[in-house]
Order: C-alpha cells, then sequence, then structure tokens
C-alpha cells in the first residue's frame, strides 16, 4: 500500500536494473537528447522502436508505464489541439470548415496537414520522453541508487565548494522520511475527522483552514524527528562526507560503458536520419 | 579497584533555564562505577534524570560539574577534539527510543553500515560487519528490505545492529523498548542478553518497566537526579514501598509476595524478581507449613 | 444491553492491488453498554481496524456495524422500505418523507464520530491550538456548540482527565508528555461521546503515569455510564481494569466475555502472540507443582487471596 505511493521503483531482474546508476543518469540525459533530436518519420520511428525495444529488456509490465502515461493525457490533448489549430503550414487541409458565430461573422477552421504532424511528433516526444525516463531511471533505480549516482558525478563540484555530499545526505534523509511523514499525516488527519474535521467541504480558504489542525501536529513532529534523528547520527559518529567508505562501491562496468557508447551512435544514427528528406520535417 | 568502564563522581547536569530562568538540575551528584560486560538497568519515573544519565556518557550533553570517565576518557569538561569524541561514540553506542527517528537510510543494510562508514572502514571488512551485525541481531533475510516495511521489533533491531556494526564496547539503551508491543520487546531483550552474554558488551538500559529490570544482573534507581537504590534486582524489588513512594512498582509476582508477608505468611527466601523463582519460595512455603502441620 | 455489534465483518485493505490484505475476517462481536471492554490483540491483529470501523473512519467491505441497533454505513435507500412504516413519517408524502430519511441518515453518519469517540494511540501528536482551552474546544466547535456550552464542556473534560483548570490557558507545548496525553483525551471526552474508544492510552508512560490514566478512565466510565472501550496488548492492565474483553488474533475473534470468562481459556492465550499476566503465569506453575490453587487468576489481588485461603486450609488440616 506504501509502496505505491511512495516512488516508482519497480523491484525486477532485468539488464536495466543491475546496471550502474551512473550510467543510467547519462543514458537518460543522451536519451533526452535523441528525443528533442527527432525530426521526421523515420526518426520517430527508430526512437519509437528503441522505447518499446527498453521497454522489453526492463521486464516492467506493461500496465505500469500505461499508468504512468495517464495523467499525462489533459496535457497530450491540450498540446496536440494548440498544434493542429495554430501550426501554419502550406497544406490546408479544411477550406471550406467554418462555424457561422453572429451577424454574417464567420470563424473559419484551418488545420494544415503540417499541424497533424506537429501534433502527432509532439505526442510521440512527451510520451517517449515519459517512457525513456521511467524505465531507465525511475522504475528501475532506487531513489536511493540515483542519490548516490548523482553525488559521485556531480562530485567533481566540491571543487568549487558545492556541498556535494550534504546535499546527497539531505536527499537521503527526505527519501527516508517521506514514507514516514505520509503514515504520519494520514494517522493525525483521522485523529482530527474523530473530533469532527471537515476536511472536503467548503471554499478554498475553509479547507485551507482545516489543514491548520493537521500542519501543526505534523511541523511539531518533524521538528521532533529532526532532533532525534540528529542525536542518533552524532552517536554513529556522522561528521559530514569527510573519511567516509561506502558499503556499495560503484563499479562502471564494460556494458555500461557499451550501452553509453551504442546510445551516442544511436544519437548520431537520428542526427543524419533528419537530413533525409522523408515526408514532414518539425521545425 | 578493577578497572571500571563508568566512573562518575558527584557527577551533575542542568538544563539551562530559557529566557533568563533559572538552571533546571536534572542529575544532582551521581556517584558510581560500571563495570565492563556488566548488565545494568537505570530505573525511574519520567522526568527523574535517568535519560540525562545516559546522554551524558557519550557528550551528547556535557556535565555541568563532578567528574565522569568513559573508557578511561576524561569527559568531566565535556570538550573533547573531534577525533577523540569519534572514537568515544564509536566504543560508546546509543539505542534511541523511536526506531524511526534513528535509521538513516531507506535499505536496512545501508543504515547498518552508515555508523562504519562515517568510521572509514574500507570495504572487504565494512561488509563483514555489516553482515556479521545483521546476523547478530537475526535479521539477515532483512538485508535489502526498507526499514518503513518493518515491524516496531525489527526496526528496533536494525538500529541494534547499526550500533554493532561500530564494534563498541558498550550499549546504551534509552527507553528502546517503550514504543514496542510485547513482541517486539522480548526481540530487543533478547537481542540485549545475548550481546551481553556472549559478545561481552557492557549494557546500560534506561527503561521504566520493572519485567525488564529484572533481567539485568544490577538495577540503579534514579529519582529526582540522585541515586535511590543501587543492587541485584532482588535487593532493590525487596524495598517495594520505597519504590512504590517514588512512582514505580515491583513486578507482579513481587508485589504478591509482598501481599503474602503483609498478611503475616511466612514466605522465606530472597529471590523474588523472575517467575520461576517466586514460585519456588512459594512452594517452599506451603510444603514447610504442611510439613509443619501434617 | 448491547451498545456495539458486528455482524460478520470484513475488511481488506488495496482491493485489487497486489498488497491487497484481509485485516479483519468475519468478525461478529458484542459491546456491552456501561461497561469497560477490552480488546487485545497483537500487533496487525486487526484490532486498529476494528476501532476505525467503530466511528465511520473505515467502512467495512462486508458486514454491519450496529450502534443501538442501527447500521451505521445504511444508506438512506436501504432504509425507505423500512422506515416508511414508522409513524413519525407515516403521514408524509412519500417524496418528503424519504427526503426527511435522506436528511435523518446524513445527520447521523455526520454525528457518529461525535457518539463513538475515538482517541488514537499518542494523542498528544494531535495538539495544535494555542491554548489547551481552545484544543479541547476543537472537537465541541465542531459539533456546533454553543459558547457557553463549551465554557461548561472544557473544564469538565479536564476534571475527568485529573487535570487542574489553572492548564487552560497554558499552550499545551508547554505542558509534560503525561499532561499532554490527558489533555488529548480531554478533547474528546468534551464531546461527551457516548461510546468512547482509547488505542493504547498508556502507550509510553511511566508505571505510575499508567496507573492515573487507567483510574480516570474507570472513574469517568463509573460516573458517565458511558460504553468504554480500551484497545491494548497489555493483559496485565487490562486484567486490572476491563469489565468484558475481546481477544483478536490473525485477523479474527478467539475470545470474548467477561475477564473470568477469558481468562479461564488460558492456554489458548498462549498461541496468540500476548503476554501472559505474570501472575497468571505464577499460578500455572504453582498447580503444575500439585499445589491446589485456581488456574484462571489474573490479578494479583485474586492471587493473594487465592494463597491465603490455601494457606488457611493447610494450617487447618491439622486441626
Amino acid at each position: 500500500m506504501k509502496s505505491i505511493a511512495f516512488g516508482q521503483y519497480y523491484p525486477a531482474n532485468s539488464p536495466i536494473h543491475r546496471m550502474d546508476p551512473r550510467a543510467k543518469v547519462i543514458l537518460t540525459v543522451l536519451y533526452i537528447v535523441c528525443t528533442f533530436l527527432c525530426r521526421n518519420v523515420l526518426c520517430f520511428a527508430a526512437i519509437l522502436l528503441s522505447a518499446v525495444l527498453l521497454c522489453l529488456v526492463s521486464r516492467i509490465p506493461l500496465r505500469m508505464i500505461l499508468r504512468s502515461i495517464r495523467p499525462l493525457i489533459m496535457i497530450l490533448a491540450f498540446t496536440s489541439l494548440i498544434n493542429v489549430f495554430m501550426t501554419k503550414g502550406e497544406h490546408l487541409l479544411t477550406p471550406t470548415w467554418q462555424i457561422p458565430l453572429w451577424g454574417s461573422r464567420v470563424w473559419r477552421i484551418k488545420i494544415y496537414e503540417e499541424g497533424l504532424w506537429n501534433a502527432l511528433f509532439m505526442i510521440l516526444r512527451i510520451i517517449i520522453l515519459l517512457i525513456g525516463t521511467s524505465v531507465l531511471l525511475s522504475y528501475t533505480t532506487t531513489p536511493i541508487a540515483l542519490t548516490d549516482a548523482l553525488e559521485r558525478l556531480f562530485s567533481p563540484l566540491k571543487k568549487i565548494k558545492v556541498p556535494v555530499h550534504d546535499i546527497a545526505m539531505m536527499t537521503t534523509i527526505a527519501l527516508r522520511f517521506i514514507p514516514t511523514l505520509m503514515d504520519e499525516t494520514q494517522r493525525i488527519m483521522n485523529a482530527q475527522k474523530a473530533r469532527g474535521a471537515d476536511f472536503s467541504s467548503g471554499g478554498l480558504i475553509r479547507r485551507a483552514k482545516a489543514l491548520l489542525p493537521v500542519l501543526v501536529p505534523l511541523l511539531v513532529s518533524a521538528f521532533n524527528r529532526a532532533y532525534e534523528l540528529a542525536a542518533a547520527m552524532e552517536c554513529r559518529c556522522y561528521h559530514g562526507g569527510e573519511g567516509r567508505t561506502r558499503l556499495k562501491i560503484l563499479r562502471l562496468r564494460f556494458s555500461d560503458v557499451f550501452a553509453v557508447m551504442l546510445l551516442v551512435a544511436f544519437g548520431v544514427g537520428i542526427f543524419f536520419l533528419n537530413r533525409q528528406g522523408i515526408g514532414y520535417t518539425m521545425k | 579497584m578493577a578497572e571500571s568502564f563508568i566512573h562518575a563522581e558527584n557527577l551533575s547536569f542542568s538544563y539551562k533555564g530559557q529566557n533568563g530562568a533559572d538552571d533546571i538540575p536534572a542529575l544532582k551528584g551521581v556517584t558510581l562505577d560500571i563495570q565492563k560486560g556488566e548488565y545494568v538497568a537505570v530505573l525511574g519515573h519520567n522526568g527523574s534524570g535517568k535519560s540525562t544519565f545516559a546522554k551524558l556518557l557519550n557528550l551528547i550533553l556535557e556535565p555541568t560539574s563532578g567528574t565522569l570517565i568513559v573508557g578511561g576518557t576524561d569527559l568531566s569538561s565535556g570538550d573533547l577534539p573531534d577525533d577523540e569524541l569519534i572514537a568515544l561514540r564509536r566504543r560508546v553506542g546509543m539505542v534511541f527510543q523511536n526506531p524511526d527517528n534513528q535509521l538513516v537510510a531507506t535499505i536496512v543494510e545501508d543504515d547498518v553500515a552508515f555508523g562504519p562508514e562515517n568510521l572509514g572502514v574500507p570495504m572487504p571488512e565494512l561488509r563483514r560487519r555489516v553482515d556479521d551485525a545483521l546476523a547478530a541481531v537475526g535479521m539477515s533475510e532483512y538485508t535489502d528490505r526498507e526499514p518503513h516495511h518493518l515491524s516496531g521489533g525489527q526496526k528496533q533491531r536494525v538500529a541494534i545492529a547499526g550500533i554493532i556494526a561500530m564494534r563498541p564496547e558498550c550499549i546504551v539503551f534509552d527507553e528502546s523498548t517503550a514504543m514496542l508491543d510485547p513482541l517486539g520487546r522480548r526481540e530487543v531483550l533478547d537481542t540485549i542478553r545475548m550481546l551481553n552474554r556472549e559478545n561481552g558488551i557492557t549494557i546500560i538500559n534506561i527503561t521504566h518497566y520493572m519485567n525488564e529490570a529484572a533481567l539485568a544482573d544490577r538495577v540503579i534507581v534514579i529519582n529526582d537526579g540522585s541515586i535511590l537504590m543501587d543492587g541485584t534486582p532482588d535487593e532493590v524489588f525487596a524495598r517495594r514501598n520505597e519504590l512504590r513512594a517514588v512512582g514505580l512498582e515491583v513486578p507482579q509476582c513481587a508485589e504478591l509476595i509482598y501481599r503474602l508477608r503483609e498478611a503475616g505468611i511466612p514466605v522465606r527466601g530472597t529471590e523474588i524478581s523472575t517467575v520461576e523463582a517466586c514460585a519456588d519460595l512459594l512452594s517452599a512455603a506451603f510444603s514447610a507449613e504442611g510439613n509443619h502441620h501434617g | 444491553m448491547d451498545k456495539i455489534v458486528l455482524e460478520h465483518v470484513d475488511f481488506v485493505y488495496g482491493t485489487g492491488t497486489p498488497f491487497e490484505h484481509k485485516a479483519l475476517s468475519d468478525v461478529s462481536v458484542r459491546i456491552a453498554a456501561d461497561r469497560i471492554t477490552g480488546v487485545i490483540g497483537h500487533t496487525g491483529s486487526g484490532k486498529s481496524t476494528m476501532m476505525a470501523l467503530l466511528n465511520g473512519l473505515e467502512k467495512p467491505t462486508a458486514g454491519k456495524v450496529l450502534l443501538d441497533g442501527y447500521d451505521v454505513n445504511a444508506t438512506a435507500k436501504e432504509l425507505y422500505a423500512d422506515w416508511l412504516k414508522r409513524p413519525e413519517y407515516q403521514n408524509m408524502r412519500k417524496s418528503t418523507a424519504k427526503k426527511a430519511i435522506r436528511a435523518e441518515v446524513e445527520k447521523r453518519r455526520r454525528n457518529l464520530c461525535f457518539r463513538v469517540g475515538l482517541v488514537m494511540q499518542y494523542p498528544e501528536y494531535q495538539l495544535f491550538e494555542e491554548t489547551v482551552f481552545k484544543d479541547i474546544s476543537y472537537g465541541p466547535k465542531n459539533m456546533g456548540l454553543s459558547e457557553e456550552e463549551i465554557r461548561i464542556r472544557v473544564p469538565e473534560a479536564l476534571r475527568f482527565c485529573g487535570l487542574d483548570e489553572s492548564l487552560l490557558e497554558k499552550s499545551p507545548f508547554d505542558l509534560s508528555g503525561g499532561q499532554k496525553r490527558r489533555v488529548a483525551i480531554a478533547g474528546v471526552i468534551a464531546m461527551r461521546p457516548e461510546v468512547l474508544v482509547l488505542d493504547e492510552p498508556a502507550a509510553g508512560l511511566d508505571p505510575l503515569g499508567r496507573e492515573q490514566i487507567f483510574e480516570k478512565i474507570r472513574q469517568y466510565q463509573r460516573s458517565t455510564h458511558s460504553t468504554v472501550i480500551i484497545v491494548s496488548h497489555s493483559m496485565e492492565d487490562m486484567a486490572e481494569y476491563c469489565d468484558d474483553m475481546v481477544v483478536l488474533a490473525h485477523s479474527g475473534i478467539v475470545a470474548q466475555g467477561s475477564c473470568e470468562e477469558v481468562f479461564s481459556q488460558v492456554s489458548m492465550l498462549d498461541g496468540v502472540g500476548l503476554d501472559i499476566p505474570q501472575i497468571t503465569q505464577l499460578m500455572r506453575i504453582l498447580r503444575a507443582r500439585g499445589i491446589d490453587v485456581p488456574e484462571n487468576v489474573y490479578t494479583v489481588e485474586q492471587a493473594a487471596e487465592a494463597l491465603k485461603r490455601h494457606f488457611q486450609s493447610l494450617k487447618g488440616t491439622d486441626t
């Protein structure tokens, strides 16, 4: 029950799950770049194929992936409408469509072929972005491994006094306490409901006010937890990132490097495919 | 005197008064010695100063006055160089009350590794320590679980493993069973006993449960910042009226024997800290009575 | 008389997800009015779920929860046929009567949490107001009570919990742990619930604090004649302070009845992950050694009496 609410990690044993998280972060960035490189049908076909392959390799069930798309349906619909109606091009598909308004005024609906293509490409781009990032990162990487990878990737920044370790530590602790605080919120809400609190009726201001009996205790308890945790960490000899060793040593394997190289090659391929004048090319 | 691990003499601590108010004394001149390998329970009601005592032992709080020497290090001044402070906290581990507020990582083994990682324990050794510590508390099969899926007792055992992995000489339990159910409490208490008996770790268990105190070799009762009693569980439980007077109660069986003696029934013997011992005393009393009259 | 009845109640969490979990399975319980009932069970036995069902925080997946014989989760539709025959609705036009019934059902649903007051575990974590007075009046205010009425109820609730009225204008965050706990309980008592449900009211308190809080709960019940339900996993406390007991284990009921009846099944209690009171263990050992003492003894008082009697009988054998 709690796992659904917290994070998206889907435990499985796939090549992607086993990959070095640093490689996955780099791959994700590259993949996003590739998606934005795509300009024509060939490119989108290629990248769609790659997304399907990724899904298969990752062993994430299709319904999980579809579920992550569902909340985006509104955005997808909105983007495609904007593209369909706002793109101006050369091939007008609807020369005769018009809606009478008042008097003799009419509203001419102008949909261009280019608009349809743009809408299709935008939808594909968003979906592929989502599949790419979720399969390469969020579904297959635990939040903690991700934090760890980011800490190491950004560690050169320590030289210019960016507190990389501290930020990573804080992120880890935040991740650790999200489920705890969510449970706590539920408990406090139930406690106040038992005293007749009503969180669901009334206007915006009334509802915000009704949340006060939840937020105050939640903050008080979060501060208490913070104090106790700080004491516990001191008792366990925490003194910043200096001189710390790690239980989990990340090792880039050949396969990780190979995957990155493969994706770079894929990007180069896309770049050249764009130059083929096949069908419509996005601006 | 044999080497005592903890030596306190006239040890006092006061909390600073807020906004110019008077300081609030929490510990008033405590003098005691705890030997290496002892299993000590520190009893007292809420606000008696027992938790303050615990927090002085690894310098979470700094003594206001008096002498405190822990494992050869003098903490009286409350000021230690960083490396000595870290060395002290490695040797004297501490397990707190709320299991949720002392686990740092989102995966059990990462959490257990947190202490030794801070100490800079290098890799093959680190892995071994984590595995050993989890095995010692019987949590090996939960290595890669997330702490928030565990029961209270299991979380607390993970917290203990996190301390053991630092290879401490002494562990202070600050009401570590107060938030657990009977099953979780038993798990933690069994672990504590095992650490004391098999690994020779000095145990200081701060508690207000009498049944827990009965498991220790020695019970120290603190009231109003001073030591009220110091002895074996049997000796302490025998002073039932004094305990009641400071808001504590003896285990049910000890209470029963007290009431029978009050009623003039001659129950002889001093071993009253366990159910079995009490049963022995009572059967002896009854058969004596039976023989006497029979 | 039964105040609360649970009829074949099932409760399933997360239906249709991989985390589906049956928290209660075919649970039937009767809770008598004007008594203190202890509900005991190990963690995960379903006792907290059962509490949430009583005041409408959760609805059963199957089965009924009856308060004074009224199914608290019944919809107006289910009640039409029955209620239309009642004298108060008989003389109305059918559509008016239906509307009235719907309003009545809605009102009962809303009032359920005021009639069955629930004090959750570690209730001190729900305090939020600037003063103790304001915090205790939160519930009564939500009930829509008048200012004067609240001024009567708040100090009364505070007294039931054994706290001094001088605390009323203090901030609840400046109080000691035990005092905070009592203020939180007072916040529920101020709603004057017919049923007061407390989940582990003494958790984390020292022996004196425990004794005081249970003593106050008992005094409250005896003086108001309300129905009190205490949820706990401590058999020692329940044996001491409850009239009746319900034992839950693994999502079902294993025993219910008066304390004597439940404790006469001690052998069964071994297998449900609960601690048997020390005194009961002691008496069992004595029995096993052939000493003639009753087995279902669960308080020090009873044990002392039984052993004194036994001792007298030993003395008496030679005269």
